[in-house]
């Protein structure tokens, strides 16, 4: 086990906490950038994916996870930031203009849609943002000589400094990571500064908040900016590497996907985000392999068992179906947050710190170190 | 002795209640100032009122010889007016640090693009925050706890840590409420103890609202007692303790 010995007010400060740390994150993101010459364009785009992801992951962990402000309208960020790029780049403005641009905008609806939380919370506030996402989806829809409407945007490749960067090529995945890695090492300075400080106030007292100076209005509507702002940096890259984007692609599933991210990855910290992120990328893959590949399997083991080539026929059918009934992909979302909720609440950044916690204090370890508590008095009556 | 503090003709209701009925009183420089009464005699509701968590229905409220009736419950922290709670409202999932430093937050100037770069001012603000938290920690005996997770205290920590995230915002006026509640006689001696040096070592005026009297007769100066909203009595603690109104209160008539 490692004992840090403190001895200046730097060490709390800085980001990170010993060296061990440094070298480890050095060598992750050395595999990072070694990876699109070792694995296939595939995995490689599976990748993109999972940093776009993990972009509006960081996004929503600094509204959800540290503000405490519940939303269900980040795949209208997300849409607000990817409709802004296609709209400037089909008028010919450049990456590097319209890149932050779609930042800027994005975060400045999101400062307007902060508004109403003001007055809101919990479930109220999630209804307000879902409201939001439908208008935005519907004006997408209506807003025809911008937005193309129903039939959709084609979105060009991006060109930065005059060289065509293709949404399946290495750079392409490089200017990704590039952006998740600034957005948080932004994050995390924040997080260390007073307005993060502030939101975590936020999230567990207002009351207390507000007595100790922390102005609650200001520092949602600041989370709710950056967080917007962030999501539709995420928006522009998205559409990008999809290259099409119509108002359908912007649903509430969407929404509910990125949620998902992190409580599946674990609201204490970014690295939840990016495991969520992670996860819920390979739900796709996973279903496609279920399609594909698994009625052959079990069919195969029926007639290893002996079953008659007739019923081994059904019995592929059978599985067939079943494998590709509509609607399963939400029965798997479903079952997956019903079984984080009630087993791993801290998701999977927090089964990788108890996994890390055990061999530390081997064999001391103990259950109950991440037990929640229950709290029973909180002044609710003063919000 | 100067008058720091000022309550005129006080009044909050709620409806047809009467929580607060017309209460004045006046807090001294450098004293320790007792509020006490019966369960709902509206102690925790004057000190709502004084931190503007609630807006009064008619009365003021002076400070420094200013009217703060209508400041934002926000600025009340930068006037030097720092305060605890009953029901303990720490950051439960924040290191004791972190709820130490938010209490440092209404000396916070650093904008939200520094903030984001992390730039240099943002670190020596951080640095001087920080020293200011260790004094805190050291002079109320926190410093074994610095990183741990409020979720993980024990009741009597959290409640010093209550006292010392209010400690780190360099009050003037310091609103203790409850101080004692669940803590056992050893815990309540040591809360005696810290009133006194937060009184005479740094010099900060503490108004107290306490059900404790063994607690009230060791510290207050002055003790001013109230049933249904309105002032019983006002004076010493033993001149409280005998006056007829207050017996009547707490024994029945």
């Amino acid at each position: 086990m490692r004992f840090l010995f403190k001895t200046t007010y730097d060490q709390d400060i800085r980001l990170f906490q010993h060296p061990g740390q440094v070298w480890s994150y050095l060598a992750l993101l050395a595999v990072m950038i070694v990876a699109p010459m070792v694995l296939s364009s595939y995995v490689m785009s599976q990748f993109t994916f999972v940093l776009i992801y993990a972009l509006v992951g960081v996004s929503l962990m600094i509204l959800v996870g540290y503000t405490g402000q519940a939303s269900l309208g980040h795949a209208a960020f997300l849409a607000i930031g990817a409709y802004t790029a296609g709209y400037l780049q089909s008028k010919g403005v450049p990456f590097s203009i319209y890149f932050p641009l779609a930042g800027l905008l994005t975060g400045l609806v999101g400062v307007l849609v902060g508004f109403p939380a003001l007055r809101l919370h919990g479930i109220y506030l999630l209804i307000a943002t879902i409201s939001f996402s439908f208008i935005v989806e519907e004006i997408l829809a209506r807003w025809e000589h911008v937005t193309n409407g129903n039939e959709g945007m084609r979105v060009k490749s991006l060109e930065l400094f005059g060289h065509e960067i293709n949404r399946g090529s290495d750079y392409f995945y490089y200017l990704c990571l590039a952006v998740l890695v600034a957005a948080i090492v932004l994050t995390l300075n924040l997080m260390r500064s007073p307005t993060g400080r502030a939101f975590i106030a936020v999230r567990d007292s207002e009351t207390a908040a507000r007595s100790m100076g922390v102005d609650i209005a200001a520092t949602k509507v600041r989370a709710f900016g950056l967080s917007a702002a962030l999501t539709g940096f995420a928006g522009v890259l998205y559409a990008h590497k999809l290259s099409f984007i119509s108002p359908e692609m912007f649903t509430l599933a969407l929404s509910i996907e990125f949620i998902m991210v992190i409580i599946i990855g674990g609201a204490l910290g970014l690295h939840g985000a990016i495991l969520g992120a992670m996860f819920i990328v390979m739900v796709d893959p996973f279903l496609t392999w279920l399609k594909d590949d698994v009625p052959g399997f079990v069919s195969s083991i029926a007639s290893l068992l002996g079953a008659g080539a007739a019923r081994v026929k059904s019995i592929e059918d059978t599985t067939a179906g079943l494998a590709s009934t509509a609607g399963l992909k939400g029965l798997i979302y479903g079952i997956i947050i019903m079984l984080f909720i009630l087993f791993e609440p801290y998701g999977l950044y927090g089964r990788w710190l108890k996994i890390k916690l055990f061999f530390q204090m081997f064999p001391l370890y103990k259950k109950a170190t991440f037990k929640r508590q229950k709290v029973y008095v909180k002044t609710e009556r003063n919000r | 002795m100067t008058s720091l503090f000022k309550v005129e003709n006080l009044s909050l209701r709620f409806g047809g209640l009467k929580a607060v009925d017309d209460v004045s009183f006046e807090v001294q420089k450098g004293e320790v100032f007792t509020i006490i009464g019966p369960n709902g005699a509206g102690k925790t509701s004057i000190f709502n009122l004084i931190s503007r968590l609630y807006e009064p229905t008619s009365g003021k409220l002076f400070y420094e010889g200013n009217d703060i009736t209508h400041v934002p419950a926000h600025k009340i922290a930068k006037l030097g007016i720092a305060r605890t709670f009953q029901n303990i409202e720490l950051f439960e999932n924040a290191s004791l640090l972190s709820n130490l430093l938010v209490g440092r937050h209404c000396f916070s100037k650093t904008q939200l693009w520094q903030e984001l770069l992390f730039l240099p001012n943002v670190k020596y603000a951080e640095r001087a925050h920080r020293h200011k938290v260790e004094e805190v920690i050291e002079f109320l005996d926190l410093q074994a706890y610095r990183d741990k997770l409020i979720a993980g205290l024990p009741y009597g920590v959290r409640k010093v840590t209550e006292v010392a995230r209010a400690l780190c915002s360099e009050p003037k006026l310091i609103l203790l409420d409850e101080p004692s509640s669940g803590l056992n006689v050893e815990e309540t001696d040591d809360m005696s103890f810290w009133i006194r040096d937060i009184k005479n070592d740094l010099g900060i005026t503490v108004l107290m609202v306490e059900h404790d009297m063994s607690l009230v007769r060791r510290v207050s100066d002055r003790v001013l007692a109230l049933n249904y909203g309105k002032v019983l009595a006002l004076g010493t603690h033993e001149e409280v303790q005998r006056h007829p109104d207050v017996v009547a209160a707490y024994l029945g008539a």
